[in-house]
């Protein structure tokens, strides 16, 4: 049996892009939490404090990418095939949180989709659909 | 409506480096054109996502397409004031990066309406021919309001 938040600590210590971005995540049973605390670095619109679109992508997609590790605890961290971002409202200067639900996990791919929120859960800012491939059991 | 060489030469240096963001991921600007733009990314150490694999990550790739198609999507309606959001990003990842390269990706605005913007995106890492990832986004161009008596 593995431990989910030993496989989801290994997951983000491992990567040094999530440190990059400043990420991290909490899990309450097997339901986490992604949290990206604001930072300048991920500005992409100086004149409204708007996070990058591209960070807010990376997000949604490092939290599918942290949910799969784990559910589906692998050697190799698993392959995005393809994402979908949609973007709802700009993100804000806030601190951004961001949970993925595990639509069908299959043999070899996964279906996620996963919702970012700030000051409200009922309020999303931006959504992500994706398929990813599945690492082989470790 | 063509731009002229140097709004679009403004454009550009803004669009490559002139987020926080952008700057922060080490963006280089490789050209800019009437309704196309093009962006690398150096790779670097501290960008990866697998320090086994030594592979950029695939959120920078993302960061990469959606910038990319940002200043295409400038590069198109740079002849009126205009400030666009994002509607949509699609992206296939065909591969991953070869290890301990950056990525360069080339966008093109190859619609644009009065409302909104289709772009296409490639990336790759040494060849054209042999790409990492595609995007196709769609963005919404809002432009200043009328006058109040038009």
């Amino acid at each position: 049996m593995s431990d989910p938040a030993l496989e989801l600590e290994t997951f983000l210590q491992r990567a040094p892009y999530v440190r990059f971005l400043g990420m991290r995540a909490e899990l309450a049973g097997d339901e986490m939490t992604a949290i990206l605390p604001f930072s300048p670095h991920l500005v992409g619109n100086t004149f409204i404090q708007a996070l990058h679109g591209g960070v807010i992508g990376a997000f949604l997609e490092m939290t599918a990418l942290a949910q799969l590790s784990v559910a589906q605890p692998a050697p190799r961290v698993h392959k995005t095939i393809d994402i979908t971002i949609e973007y709802l409202r700009p993100g804000r200067a806030l601190t951004s949180y961001a949970r993925a639900d595990l639509r069908k996990v299959g043999r070899r791919i996964a279906n996620v989709h996963v919702e970012a929120w700030q000051e409200d859960r009922a309020q999303p800012f931006a959504a992500l659909r994706g398929h990813f491939l599945l690492s082989g059991e470790g | 409506m063509a731009a002229d060489p140097e709004t679009l030469n403004l454009l550009a240096q803004t669009m490559a480096g002139g987020t926080p963001q952008s700057s922060a991921l080490g963006f280089r600007l490789i050209s800019v054109s009437e309704a196309r733009g093009s962006i690398e990314v150096p790779w670097r150490e501290d960008l990866v996502v697998d320090p086994d694999t030594q592979v950029i990550a695939g959120g920078v790739v993302t960061s990469l397409l959606d910038h990319t198609c940002g200043l295409a999507m400038a590069a198109a309606a740079s002849s009126q004031p205009f400030s666009t959001a994002t509607l949509d990003l699609r992206i296939d990842y065909m591969r991953a990066a070869a290890p301990r390269l950056g990525v360069t990706c080339e966008a093109h605005c190859y619609k644009l309406t009065r409302t909104i913007g289709f772009v296409r995106a490639e990336a790759w890492d040494v060849d054209r021919s042999d790409l990492v990832a595609t995007a196709q986004a769609a963005f919404v161009l809002n432009r200043p309001k009328p006058e109040t008596s038009a």
